[in-house]
């Protein structure tokens, strides 16, 4: 099992640079998440690791070994694509044991790991058919076993279930986890969905514009990001953002701004007390208002409610704060009018606060 | 006349002008030529004057030894001709397959030959292979080698020779096309599976290029058939009746030997060959469109 390091890489086609110096150390059988926006890098990193695309600066070890300079075939890894990447003209059978058969492995061994890999991914009286003949979810897990038929160390996924309807791509992620506990292998895993990244990953690394923003376990990450950006990917509905100013009254720190005068405690006060800039931009979860009209006003949000969004228990209000829109969760059976004005406490510890200008976390 | 008649008249009215052109410019020729098949027909009569004789002119072809000959070369000329062209065809679509910079100038030069009317490409390669003056040979005379008898004792080797050199980049753009439309994904999947570029070549490439290569291949084949002018420009079917393939032959029994009825007869028989074909290469489609059908069936089956 490999330790993966991408030391300082960087891509550039022609003129343009794609990645700027990525640096990530991923450990012996970690489940790693690539996810960021489209175009963030995330997927040229990845094809990066795999030796599809050439390595303009820095270098990848595997195991304390540089590999830029391998062949795919030599980087002992399988990956499986966003479009399936199946061969069309091979049945299941044929897809499943092509690397094998190149390998010139025996026939009966072939013939026992493609009939072990369909029985695990469920795909045994399929066998004889061919690509155009499965759905999609079946030509999903034609590639998956593919993949594992191949006993590589390192498991590369390139936004796998983004071609699947939703309710198949939620089984397929539970699967998929399913899979990942079992076969124990490092997996480096792509996606722009960060539900998917919530869920699947040991190790969650956030990419924007070429640059890693952050990486850590999807908790770390979701209480405690670093900036703004990561703060907005993570978490859905997304977090709310108000513009403010601090200031110090007689010792106290409040944050306050178009609609809202908020009172800070704790380490966050802290924090915006040994700020030199006065404007912050205030961070809170739609999970970290609560609805409670007996609140004070100083630890509450008093939002103008302007469409409401029922999915089912809860609905999801989209309010207006001065100018700026602030979503808010509420129980469905809560009667709620549009134009009414609600009150929501604020919870202490689900407030963020970014510099204004570089939008880092105080 | 009620209106519901009119009504249901109106499309066959619209389609009449084009149905009487068709029959003008199509029907009544190819009527022709097969009712002269059957005559023993001289170019100073009429084809009402010309004697019926029923299939003898047929049966007279088909137990002329010249007629077999012709037929014969006929088949040798478009064998070579389209194993080459696919061969070389497919093999530079490979090579130039790739993103290297004045590709697209180097891809447009390869496509040249076929562009040049078929005349031309004859009088071209009749000097290039001329004994004494030509290109070929006095170049292997300056390296000290012996001259070849190009359109002599090696006349049907020429013929096909300048043919590939014209209608080889046919092959090549559609492979390339082909290739081109490979799925991307498919050909990285066989990478990481261990495919080296030979590998590729052999297991993925040229599987999924196949429907292309077939379709190309009959196309050229149908049209290889029919090759007239670079034959008759450079040997005339010459020496002998080496490189006398059936078009060529067709066109001599009508002009100089003056037997319409023989020639029409001759005609028939390479109509019946490329028929074949033709069905052939439909049939090939219509059973990929059937099968492609029956895929999809069975996906959604079972989806």
């Amino acid at each position: 099992m490999p330790t993966i390091h991408l030391n300082n890489l960087i891509k550039r086609y022609g003129e343009v640079q794609v990645l700027h110096g990525v640096e990530l150390e991923l450990a012996d059988n970690e489940f790693t998440v690539l996810v960021g926006p489209s175009g963030c890098g995330k997927s040229t990193t990845l094809r990066m690791v795999a030796g599809l695309e050439d390595v303009t600066e820095g270098e990848i070890f595997v195991d304390g070994k540089p590999v830029s300079h391998l062949e795919p075939k030599d980087r002992d890894l399988a990956m499986v694509f966003q479009d399936y990447a199946l061969y069309p003209h091979m049945n299941v059978a044929q897809n499943i044991s092509f690397a094998l058969r190149l390998a010139r492995r025996p026939k009966a061994e072939i013939d026992a790991k493609v009939k072990d890999v369909a029985a695990t991914v469920g795909l045994t009286e399929f066998l004889h058919r061919k690509p155009g003949a499965l759905s999609g979810g079946q030509r999903q897990r034609v590639a998956m076993a593919r993949a594992l038929a191949k006993d590589s160390s390192l498991f590369l996924f390139d936004e796998p279930l983004s071609n699947l309807d939703a309710k198949l791509r939620g089984q397929m992620r539970a699967e998929l986890a399913l899979m990942s506990q079992r076969v124990q292998k490092s997996m480096i895993y792509v996606t722009h969905d960060q539900i998917e990244a919530m869920t699947l990953a040991d190790r969650i690394v956030v990419m924007n514009g070429g640059y890693v923003q952050q990486q850590g376990s999807p908790e770390e990450l979701f209480k405690r990001p670093v900036n703004k950006f990561v703060a907005g990917f993570l978490g859905s509905p997304p977090m709310n953002f108000l513009s403010g100013e601090i200031q110090d009254r007689s010792g106290e720190i409040y944050i306050t701004g178009q609609g809202f005068d908020l009172l800070i405690e704790g380490e966050k006060a802290q924090a915006a007390r040994s700020h030199s800039d006065r404007t912050v931009t205030l961070g809170v979860r739609p999970s970290d208002l609560r609805f409670d009209e007996a609140a004070p006003k100083n630890k509450a949000l008093s939002l103008d409610v302007t469409v409401s969004e029922y999915v089912g228990a809860q609905s999801v209000l989209l309010c207006q704060c001065g100018a700026a829109n602030v979503m808010v969760e509420l129980a469905s059976e809560t009667p709620v009018a549009l134009g009414q004005t609600l009150n929501f406490a604020v919870n202490q510890n689900g407030v963020h606060l970014f510099d204004h200008q570089k939008e880092t976390a105080l | 006349m009620s209106i519901a008649r009119v009504n249901r008249m109106t499309p066959y009215m619209f389609m009449a002008p084009a149905a009487v052109i068709m029959a003008i410019a199509l029907i009544y020729p190819l009527g022709y030529m097969i009712w002269g098949s059957f005559r023993a027909w001289d170019p100073s009569q009429t084809i009402g004057e010309a004697e019926f004789v029923g299939l003898k002119n047929y049966v007279t072809l088909w137990n002329d030894p010249n007629f077999r000959e012709s037929l014969g070369v006929t088949l040798k000329f478009a064998f070579f001709v389209v194993t080459f062209e696919l061969i070389i065809g497919v093999g530079l679509a490979l090579l130039l397959d790739r993103n290297i910079r004045g590709m697209s100038l180097l891809r447009t030069m390869f496509i040249l030959p076929m562009m040049i009317a078929p005349v031309v490409v004859g009088l071209m390669w009749r000097y290039m292979y001329h004994p004494t003056v030509g290109t070929f040979n006095r170049t292997l005379e300056s390296l000290g080698l012996p001259s070849v008898d190009w359109l002599g004792s090696h006349a049907l080797m020429s013929v096909i020779i300048a043919d590939i050199w014209q209608w080889t980049p046919f092959i090549f753009i559609l492979s390339l096309a082909a290739l081109q439309s490979l799925p991307r994904s498919a050909l990285e999947a066989a990478r990481i599976d261990g495919a080296t570029a030979w590998q590729q070549i052999w297991y993925i490439k040229l599987p999924l290029m196949m429907p292309v290569l077939i379709v190309t291949g009959l196309l050229r084949l149908i049209d290889a058939f029919k090759v007239l002018e670079v034959i008759l420009v450079m040997t005339e079917g010459g020496p002998g009746l080496s490189t006398e393939i059936l078009a060529l032959r067709i066109s001599r029994t009508a002009t100089e030997f003056r037997e319409l009825g023989v020639a029409a007869a001759m005609s028939n028989y390479l109509l019946m060959l490329l028929l074949i074909l033709t069905l052939g290469m439909f049939a090939f489609q219509r059973i990929q469109e059937a099968r492609a059908a029956r895929i999809r069936a069975a996906a959604e089956e079972d989806v």
